[in-house]
């Protein structure tokens, strides 16, 4: 059983050697938006009565970095791998597709956490920031990784190239998670977007994470997480499946 | 006991063009404790027959077996009885040699390796890169490291695709003395080269590959037998009429005829005499592998 967690351990030392590109680089984006954003913002919009706009952002940007970078995690592993060719090394071993996907996965996680933890400790100076539900916050946390490491993981296998990543990053990683209410809550948007924000599943992860922090959100947690954790064990199953049969990796 | 055995394999791929038969009913069993040669141009089917046997390409049709294991089926106990040693000089440049090594053992399911590690990394002369970072080594040294990844979990049955091409020949004086050290302590070895000189002294037993069929299967010193027993061999600095040379093998200035006895070798200086020529540095060898290989691939075109 130790099989899977050599390549779980490969895959985090992996990111962890070049921590600067892969921690610190999204900590200091996500500090940028914040000293802009808070700036520019803060007293111009409400969201919620009891909620300053800053506070209100910083859940919102922990959550995005932390789902941008567990997605890039898995995926650019993957794609840099396939085009180096050392996927070999591991498709020669006796590693099988739940191996494959614990590790994949589990190591998008922790990059996905320690950069949100560092943004989280980066941004929580700007606005009092008030902890109601600290579970939540944790499953969102996870659960949220978690959905897009498999997400890069399917991506990776998908991709041939580098900019076809980038094209899936670009046009939809990014789209879905700027559009789910990080830096707004869709209340207030008119009627017709707020439906279809509805649609965004990434919108029930940030919502279910800022409910962990302020105890108001605009939909139940527990939505939320019946939807999210739907969601994932869907995508877990078509990642497990194009693992099975080799996916673009074994002809 | 059968280490590798071929069933009747077949691989297709759908091209542009149509589609491609890689493979044509390749059959052959390589018994425990052979060291196996698998010959062949490029393009023959060589890796294509090695990917099937490491399962990273699906057969189109047919069979493998390793150990009586099937590749297909019995998949993770096939793996760990395998060592395979790709063509590709690929590596992953996050690591160190020692990292990449441990990580290996680690996919095996292999804790605290680091005794066998650092034979490996002794034996193939990577002992002081073992701290380098993958980026840093040379070719070489990349292609020693595959060796040692390949060979991590001690496989019963070692498989070399093309391991010495572009290698220099030190390297592969240290990787044929360890080989040929796990080949006597029983491993099994498959081996694909371009290099026909080594496959002659390592291999007891040869295939043939070519346009995806076996064309030659025997022990290698009866190979050598079966073959003209000598050569002419001389240098020219002239072209030599057409009819000669449709019956000899050219090499810039280095002309080779095969011949069987000493009448036939009078018969073809004679007629480079009167075509005017000037033979320099005549000898006759023993045919070699090499002799015996243009010999099998000219008779199956």
């Amino acid at each position: 059983m130790i099989g899977w967690q050599a390549l779980f351990y490969k895959e985090v030392l992996r990111f962890w050697k070049v921590s600067a590109q892969t921690i610190a680089a999204p900590v200091l984006t996500a500090l940028l938006y914040m000293l802009i954003f808070g700036h520019l913002l803060e007293g111009r919009v409400t969201v919620y009565d009891s909620v300053s706009y800053t506070a209100f952002l910083v859940p919102g940007l922990v959550m995005m970095s932390l789902l941008q970078n567990a997605f890039a995690n898995s995926s650019s592993s993957m794609v840099q791998s396939k085009m180096m060719g050392n996927l070999v090394f591991i498709l020669l071993t006796p590693l099988g597709p739940r191996s494959w996907f614990a590790a994949y996965v589990l190591a998008a996680v922790v990059r996905g956490l320690a950069v949100g933890a560092g943004v989280l400790l980066v941004t929580v100076w700007f606005a009092s920031l008030t902890v109601v539900w600290p579970i939540w916050i944790v499953v969102f946390a996870v659960l949220g990784a978690a959905m897009l490491g498999t997400l890069g993981l399917i991506a990776g296998l998908w991709a041939d190239k580098f900019d076809q990543m980038s094209s899936f990053q670009n046009f939809l990683i990014t789209p879905m998670t700027f559009l789910s209410g990080v830096f707004y809550s869709i209340h207030s948007l008119p009627p017709f977007w707020q439906q279809v924000s509805h649609l965004n599943p990434f919108f029930y992860m940030i919502d279910g994470f800022r409910y962990g922090f302020f105890g108001v959100s605009d939909v139940s947690p527990w939505l939320s997480l019946a939807l999210v954790g739907g969601a994932f064990v869907l995508v877990a199953a078509l990642a497990l499946h194009l693992l099975r049969i080799g996916y673009k990796i074994r002809g | 006991m059968t280490a590798i055995s071929f069933q009747s394999v077949c691989k297709s791929f759908n091209g542009a063009r149509g589609t491609f038969k890689a493979l044509d009913d390749v059959s052959f069993d390589i018994q425990q404790g052979e060291f196996f040669g698998l010959l062949g141009p490029n393009g023959a089917g060589k890796t294509t027959l090695i990917s099937i046997l490491a399962g990273l390409l699906q057969p189109t049709s047919g069979h493998i077996k390793v150990q009586g294991l099937d590749v297909q089926t019995q998949t993770g106990e096939v793996r760990k009885r395998l060592g395979v040693v790709p063509q590709e000089l690929v590596f992953d440049p996050f690591f160190s040699v020692r990292e990449a090594l441990r990580f290996q053992s680690g996919y095996f399911g292999i804790r605290g390796n680091d005794a066998w590690l650092d034979e490996l990394l002794d034996c193939l002369g990577l002992a002081d890169k073992a701290n380098h970072n993958m980026r840093q080594l040379s070719g070489g040294m990349k292609r020693r490291v595959l060796v040692a990844q390949a060979l991590v979990h001690k496989p019963p049955v070692i498989v070399l695709d093309e391991p010495t091409a572009g290698v220099d020949v030190e390297l592969r004086q240290t990787l044929w003395q360890f080989i040929a050290r796990l080949n006597r302590e029983g491993h099994t070895v498959l081996l694909t080269t371009h290099y026909l000189e080594e496959a002659e002294a390592l291999c007891n037993r040869i295939a043939m590959l070519k346009n995806g069929k076996v064309v030659a299967l025997d022990n290698t010193s009866s190979l050598l037998k079966n073959a003209s027993s000598n050569v002419l061999r001389f240098k020219l600095d002239a072209q030599l009429p057409t009819e000669l040379a449709a019956q000899a093998r050219v090499t810039g200035r280095i002309v080779q005829f095969p011949a069987n006895d000493a009448a036939q070798i009078e018969n073809y200086l004679a007629a480079v005499r009167q075509a005017g020529l000037v033979a320099e540095d005549v000898e006759i060898r023993k045919a070699d592998l090499e002799d015996v290989f243009l010999d099998v691939m000219g008779a199956a075109s």
